[in-house]
């Protein structure tokens, strides 16, 4: 009882704080369990970001940004409680960098008036806006990096992959899941054989997995993983000698720290993304003066030009050009969650506006409507190159298989509304 | 001076027997319900339901099923994650099937087939015993849940292998989805909670409980005198699997709302309640609640002091937060083996002398 009287307390406090003057964006991070090595650099290219725009322009629009952290441990109950903790501020979008807590938030954030941007994760079918009213997930989800990485194999093998026997490695959980509906339709279209392996959290143990591999030899493994899975999947792919050039993971596969564990053994690996790579980018010298050398950079500040800051950055990036949009639309500078939907549903990222953000060719032009959330998806592939410890880049950003996306996209969201009676938009 | 028994006269067989029979207790007790039912909904808001109250009134339900078994059976499980996950893909099945069904309805039938599921599952008891039986329960855990990852059926063949609650009500009160209420999300976990602690305190206090524990204390002597223990045994498994069911139903629709069960069910989960267990002490009703509350609000508390209070960053409090909360449990362990509610008896026994001890 006394435990409870003192958070109650404590919580008084919390809501009383200070008055909202400004623009509050939260972070649910994952610096701790078996993910953190994906979640921390993302998390510092997210703080980093808005720190940069913090100290050099002083926030957006003269409004100053507070991002509010919060420790998920990709864990879905504590994402409820950091979800629950933090909208009460005026938490202005979320982005959960986990597909699970995205689940749960999806229908607690259209209740709320609040906009969710789950970049490249996801509930893919949340690209049609016409459904999910709050809900964004461009530039690239799930079913493009699917169809992404067949054509890419289509590209290689001159257009036809009759015959061929590709196998997913997937984490077991919602997020690995995702895919296997696209391929399997992909799989009719094309025919290929699919072989689905499952890795259950938190993935450490795939000897078994990769055993089935070494006995079936299929010509090509397309792997679903996060966090620790990644680095043990390469390590046994080295061990059984599966050639790394058939090996291609999706975008949350293809970090340094998941090869390189595997050294020179994981060179010719190849993985997709939708960002750009390295720290070749103009914005870089500015994060460099303002940010890292002021001592202001989140977390150890080790992270910079990794590819999952990279992604933190971009998605910090998407988020404050959407703060601009929903400024200009509604004339104040002080948004709310609800202005800032509609700053996201008119989001348009051109070639100009990035170079003049200092990222030009970051990613990919795309505009954002009422009908679409989920941007062009369009998929790049690259490859690891262990002796330099670089990704370079095979393919630039390509578009992908649309029909097939576009009928599951609406099988999928046409099954959501029937669930929950929701009338279309967009009319 | 006020807790005795002296002057507190019982005129009835009844009243001799009754749960609370000392009249401090008993008044407590009211206190508590009236605070709890009359005060806290309509103070409550959304973060106070799913952060803290909510998980707490949950994982009492699952603490108090799992003590009816550990606790007063002396049968060690370590299946509960997976007989919750049966509780919340069963309200699930019932939901989507029957969705002009009240929730009640559905939580208790999700109840029910947990029960079933759970005397299937204890069947192996009746021949091995101890640690034997935690591992054959922890096939159970495993099993259920490669079942419910495995089988499209159990979720409706989404793609994803999630399961999502719909919106669904209770007298045209919406419980379940994101439109609910807190007060009525709180409450209707509450209700489950009060019945299920009157219940599983009167079954502890009758000719079951004694049955439960005769079997815990000496299963060859209680045969002797006349315990059958596949009765004993078998319904204990019934009535704890049926707890720990209604606690995942509610766990998946009213708290969660989303639920994948290889990460919400899996063996942690169990651990978890097995945890809450011994800390509020084995064969306690109150035991579970004090058990539940330690595990789920002391986090939250050390969360909201170490970040928001003193500033910290997120992932060293994430770390403390471990660090503590594990020394907490040895310190429990070592200083009072018996839980909680071991700590709670003396402080009455004490309470009884004051302020005149010997």
């Amino acid at each position: 009882m006394n435990k409870k009287l003192a958070t109650l307390a404590l919580s008084a406090l919390m809501v009383a704080g200070p008055a909202m003057a400004e623009l509050v964006i939260p972070d649910l991070s994952y610096r701790t369990g078996p993910y953190a090595a994906g979640g921390i650099p993302f998390s510092d290219g997210y703080n980093d970001y808005f720190t940069l725009l913090n100290e050099r322009d002083g926030g957006i629009g003269g409004e100053p940004i507070r991002v509010v952290e919060c420790e998920t441990g990709y864990n879905t109950e504590k994402g409820v409680e950091c979800y629950e903790s933090t909208k009460g501020e005026g938490a202005l979008v979320y982005q959960p960098l986990s597909t699970g807590i995205t689940y749960q938030l999806i229908p607690k954030v259209t209740a709320d008036g609040i906009p969710l941007h789950t970049m490249g994760y996801g509930r893919t079918s949340a690209a049609n806006g016409k459904i999910f009213s709050n809900v964004f997930n461009y530039p690239a989800n799930y079913w493009n990096g699917a169809s992404g990485a067949i054509n890419y194999l289509l590209n290689e093998n001159g257009g036809d992959l009759s015959g061929k026997k590709i196998a997913l490695v997937y984490h077991n959980s919602a997020y690995g899941k995702e895919p296997i509906r696209t391929l399997e339709m992909l799989a009719e279209k094309h025919g290929y054989d699919l072989t689905l392996l499952p890795v259950d959290h938190p993935g450490q143990e795939q000897k078994s997995q990769w055993l089935q591999i070494r006995r079936e030899k299929p010509d090509y493994v397309v792997m679903w993983g996060w966090g620790v899975m990644n680095q043990v999947a390469v390590q046994e792919a080295a061990n059984i000698r599966f050639p790394m050039e058939n090996f291609i993971g999706v975008w949350w596969s293809g970090a340094e720290f998941d090869v390189e564990p595997a050294g020179e053994k994981a060179t010719g690996y190849k993985a997709l993304t939708f960002t750009g790579l390295g720290a070749d980018y103009p914005v870089y010298d500015d994060l460099k003066k303002h940010v890292v050398d002021s001592g202001k950079a989140a977390g150890a500040g080790d992270q910079l030009g990794s590819v999952q800051y990279n992604r933190g950055l971009y998605a910090a990036m998407l988020a404050s050009e959407a703060i601009k949009t929903a400024q200009e639309m509604h004339g104040v500078t002080a948004i709310t969650p609800a202005m800032m939907r509609d700053g996201m549903e008119a989001l348009e990222i051109t070639n100009a506006k990035m170079e003049s953000l200092g990222m030009a060719g970051f990613g990919p032009e795309f505009s954002v409507s009422c009908e679409n959330h989920g941007g062009p998806g369009l998929v790049g592939v690259v490859q690891w190159d262990a002796s330099t410890g670089t990704w370079n880049k095979l393919q630039d950003f390509m578009p992908t298989d649309a029909e097939v996306i576009g009928q599951l996209i609406a099988e999928d969201s046409a099954a959501y509304a029937a669930e929950n009676n929701i009338e279309p938009r967009c009319e | 001076m006020f807790y005795r028994e002296a002057g507190d006269f019982k005129t009835s067989y009844t009243a001799d027997s009754q749960t609370f029979p000392i009249k401090f207790d008993r008044y407590r007790y009211y206190v508590v319900l009236a605070v709890a039912f009359g005060i806290i909904p309509f103070i409550i808001n959304d973060y106070w339901a799913n952060a803290l109250l909510l998980p707490f009134l949950i994982y009492a339900i699952a603490a108090i099923g799992l003590n009816v078994l550990v606790g007063y059976c002396g049968q060690v499980s370590l299946g509960t994650g997976g007989f919750m996950a049966v509780g919340a893909y069963a309200c699930y099945k019932l939901m989507t099937a029957f969705p002009d069904v009240s929730m009640f309805i559905h939580v208790i039938l999700a109840g029910g087939i947990t029960a079933f599921v759970g005397v299937l599952f204890g069947l192996p008891s009746l021949r091995i015993k101890g640690f034997y039986l935690a591992v054959a329960t922890l096939a159970a855990q495993f099993f259920l849940v490669w079942l419910f990852n495995r089988v499209p059926w159990f979720y409706n063949y989404s793609a994803s292998g999630q399961i999502n609650a719909p919106e669904r009500d209770v007298f045209g009160i919406i419980i379940t989805g994101p439109n609910a209420p807190a007060w009525a999300t709180y409450l209707f976990c509450l209700i489950f909670l009060t019945l299920c602690a009157i219940l599983a305190r009167n079954l502890t206090r009758g000719t079951m409980g004694r049955k439960w524990m005769a079997i815990r204390d000496m299963d060859i002597a209680a045969e002797i005198i006349g315990v059958n223990p596949l009765k004993a045994k078998l319904t204990a498994f019934a009535v704890s699997s049926f707890f720990v069911g209604i606690a995942g139903a509610l766990f998946f629709a009213v708290y969660l709302g989303a639920v994948e069960v290889g990460e919400v069910f899996g063996i942690q989960k169990s651990f978890l309640v097995l945890f809450m267990v011994i800390i509020g002490g084995l064969g306690s009703i109150f035991g579970s609640f004090a058990g539940a509350a330690f595990l789920v609000l002391l986090p939250v508390v050390l969360k909201v002091v170490g970040v928001d209070v003193l500033g910290w960053p997120t992932d060293i409090v994430a770390h403390l937060q471990l660090v503590i909360v594990g020394a907490l449990i040895i310190m429990f362990l070592i200083l009072e083996p018996h839980g909680l509610a071991q700590l709670w008896r003396v402080a009455k026994e004490k309470l009884r002398l004051w302020p005149f001890p010997h």
